[in-house]
């Protein structure tokens, strides 16, 4: 069983995400979490998928997506040197007691205050997936009420090669 | 200067400028426009009125099947789609260009639960290789030309493409494109030169190769480049179920069809090989046992096929080569040393004594019909000519271990959903694109029962259309399996009613003749052949025969059950 990090260039049009969704989803993966956005280019939007699931079933899933009319391109991230960013919102319970704490860790991690109320703060922390996991398992004790992350975009290194585009892939990829 | 017109006008004018001449479908509700323009277009394009959006269907992936050019559909929303599904899913999996256009309700009531509404869209997504709906009227002349292109190209498959209301109703400037360019789809074709390099090399230097040839060889239309490609590296040829007729059965180095009923020395063969040269099959679990870990365990295994994602996908293979068949076929030969020669007495020496062992021979008997006599019959009668498009179950398998098939388009059957009600509007199609052939729909009672009431239509187009059903008042496949695996649980197997089969053929206007004793079949098969119109021959026969040989689920394929009296 194997963690996979995916950016899938499509088609930004209806159905292409619930299609590439029930390709994972028939054959038992599941989808961990999904960011879709725009790009460069107008008709064309980026989703980054972390998918758990079977290694080599992975690979034919991959095959299939390649095939599939909507998309445009594929980057198997976990095969390559990149860097992720994740932004994350938690609402945290405060008192007077609490308050110097929980300030003191968002200065630690370098998040921000982006609302305060009576009783809670709410805080917004980007960075890599463990970073805002520790900053999440710091908060716990305090009382966390609410919790809303995008899940991961990223971005391959310049200086490194890409191992991951074969020459199956490379027929698909185009420059936007 | 673009015409203007509207949506239901562009949508025969674009099918028209397709090279489409027949459709397949039903009216209703929201393509009452369109069915309200067809009379203008009928010297163009004919219309079948079938009886059931599913025979609909069928009909289309017949017509595919033997023409190799895409069957339309066309039907309203909601529960005449969701009976195409069936058909849909039939022609996903076994690659075949079918094109349904539905009928939607108008834009704005998408998603209210409207009369007669369904997601036709989300439904069909996991079983269509590609669907659209299209919004507006001036894009539908795009959206029928990319279906067409995205299902014949490539590995072909079935596209949707939903119609609302308003869109054909709607009047813009109509205009085709010149050109399809889809951006995220560009098959590959040719195989990669470096592949190709290192499968000659394996060709050249194995000494047991056999081909493992499936459906992909008759989408591609590569049996010139097959039959060279065997006779100049003497290789035998063995065929998957939907591979039939892709290679002469009457060649010396046919092999007959292997897999889980299979002949002995085909699947011998590809179980002792060192080379597999797969072209167009996908390694499906009926054409390997469905053990891949025991597969061919002393094999390479080059694999041959247009869709990347077939390969590796069950079995691991030493040189995969994406592209079409034809094509890498070609690329092969030329790559041939023209002096090429190679002693393969020893490996044909093993495979003949396979076939001294456990032939595949028909049964008879002079008390009961025997259905593997028949269709043994059925070839000798038709010169193994005709094209017989068959039901699913044990008559399935018979017809194709015993009609040994010469030429390719003459073996439809539906083998990767295995769809029974499939033959009989599947042998409608078929015969709609080959109207000067013999077609000859070969079924059971289970499965003619599905969509007998085409029968109706069949008649009604005046069709020189021949149906045997052998009638042996069983699920026969599945009491074969109730026989062998179950403990002779026989349960919901058998059928306690049964129709008078020629009152019904004669109910609905055709033909009805009935052989119950040995003693009739050739004369009432004669008869039935060389009668006009729709003929329908039901044929009583033993209903203990059982399939032979026959892998059991999960054995490898040299564990092959055989016949009781043939066990050594």
């Amino acid at each position: 069983m194997g963690r996979h990090i995916l950016s899938l260039l499509l088609d930004d049009e209806p159905g292409v995400l619930a299609r590439i969704a029930g390709i994972f989803s028939s054959r038992g993966f599941n989808i961990e979490s999904l960011c879709v956005s725009g790009t460069q280019s107008p008709s064309v939007s980026r989703a980054f998928l972390v998918v758990k699931g079977e290694d080599w079933v992975f690979d034919q899933i991959v095959e299939r997506l390649g095939c599939m009319i909507n998309v445009e391109g594929i980057e198997l991230l976990t095969d390559v040197e990149y860097f992720e960013r994740e932004l994350l919102l938690v609402k945290v319970e405060v008192s007077q007691k609490t308050r110097e704490e929980i300030l003191d860790l968002v200065g630690i991690f370098g998040a921000n205050v982006v609302d305060a109320g009576y009783a809670t703060y709410t805080l917004e922390l980007t960075g890599k997936c463990e970073k805002l996991d520790a900053f999440l398992e710091l908060l716990k004790p305090f009382g966390v009420k609410d919790i809303a992350r995008t899940g991961i975009v990223a971005m391959a290194r310049e200086r490194k090669q890409h191992r991951a585009t074969t020459q199956i892939y490379t027929t698909k990829l185009h420059s936007l | 200067m673009a015409r203007r017109m509207i949506g239901a006008e562009m949508f025969f004018e674009t099918l028209i400028d397709q090279g489409v001449d027949i459709i397949f479908g039903l009216p209703g509700g929201y393509v009452l426009k369109v069915y309200d323009v067809m009379p203008k277009y009928k010297h163009a394009i004919k219309h079948v009125l079938a009886r059931h959006e599913q025979a609909a269907t069928h009909m289309a992936d017949g017509y595919a099947r033997a023409s190799g050019r895409a069957g339309v559909v066309l039907c309203t929303s909601g529960p005449a789609a969701t009976n195409t599904v069936t058909g849909i899913a039939t022609a996903h999996m076994d690659s075949s260009p079918v094109v349904v256009f539905t009928g939607q309700v108008p834009t704005p009531y998408l998603g209210s639960d409207a009369f007669q509404e369904a997601d036709h869209i989300g439904i069909t997504r996991p079983c269509t290789k590609h669907n659209c709906l299209v919004r507006r009227t001036r894009d539908l002349p795009r959206a029928i030309k990319e279906a067409f292109y995205i299902a014949l190209t490539g590995r072909p498959g079935p596209v949707l493409v939903d119609m609302p209301k308003d869109v054909l109703i709607g009047e813009d400037e109509f205009e085709i494109p010149k050109e399809i360019n889809i951006r995220g789809y560009k098959p590959v074709t040719k195989g990669h030169p470096l592949q190709i390099k290192r499968a000659v090399d394996m060709i050249l230097s194995s000494k047991r190769p056999v081909i493992f040839g499936g459906g992909g060889l008759i989408w591609s239309e590569a049996t010139p480049e097959l039959i060279e490609f065997a006779h100049r590296l003497q290789i035998p040829v063995a065929l998957t179920l939907m591979g039939l007729g892709a290679y002469p059965a009457d060649d010396p180095y046919f092999l007959s069809m292997l897999g889980m009923h299979g002949s002995y020395k085909a699947n011998m063969a590809v179980h002792e090989s060192d080379l597999i040269i797969a072209i167009g099959a996908r390694f499906d679990d009926r054409a390997t046992g469905g053990n891949f870990s025991k597969f061919a365990p002393n094999a390479r295994i080059i694999h041959i096929d247009i869709d990347p994602s077939s390969i590796d996908k069950n079995i691991r293979v030493h040189c995969p080569i994406v592209g079409d068949a034809k094509q890498v076929l070609r690329q092969i030969l030329e790559l041939i040393p023209s002096d090429f020669k190679v002693d393969r007495r020893e490996w044909f020496g093993k495979i003949e004594e396979w076939e001294r062992q456990h032939p595949l021979v028909c049964k008879q008997s002079d008390k009961k019909i025997m259905t593997s006599f028949l269709i043994d019959m059925l070839w000798r009668l038709t010169k193994g000519d005709a094209i017989i498009v068959t039901d699913v179950g044990q008559h399935q398998m018979w017809v194709a271990q015993f009609y040994k098939f010469k030429r390719p388009r003459t073996h439809i059957t539906s083998g990767g959903l295995g769809t029974m009600g499939f033959g009989f509007p599947a042998a409608m199609g078929a015969k709609f694109a080959r109207p000067d052939e013999l077609v000859i729909c070969v079924s059971g009672d289970g499965s003619f029962q599905m969509n007998m009431q085409e029968l109706a239509t069949a008649v009604e187009n005046n069709m020189d259309l021949k149906v045997i059903v052998i009638n042996n008042e069983h699920h026969g496949m599945v009491r074969q399996w109730q026989t062998m695996f179950f403990n002779r649980n026989y349960s919901a197997s058998h059928f306690d009613v049964m129709p008078d089969f020629v009152k019904l053929a004669e109910a609905f206007g055709a033909k009805g003749l009935r052989a119950t004793h040995p003693d009739e079949l050739e004369s009432t098969l004669k008869e039935g052949l060389f009668s006009e119109g729709v003929v329908l021959m039901e044929i009583v026969v033993d209903y203990e025969e059982m399939v032979y040989p026959m892998i059991a689920p999960g054995g490898a394929m040299n564990e092959m059950i055989l016949e009781p009296a043939d066990v050594a």
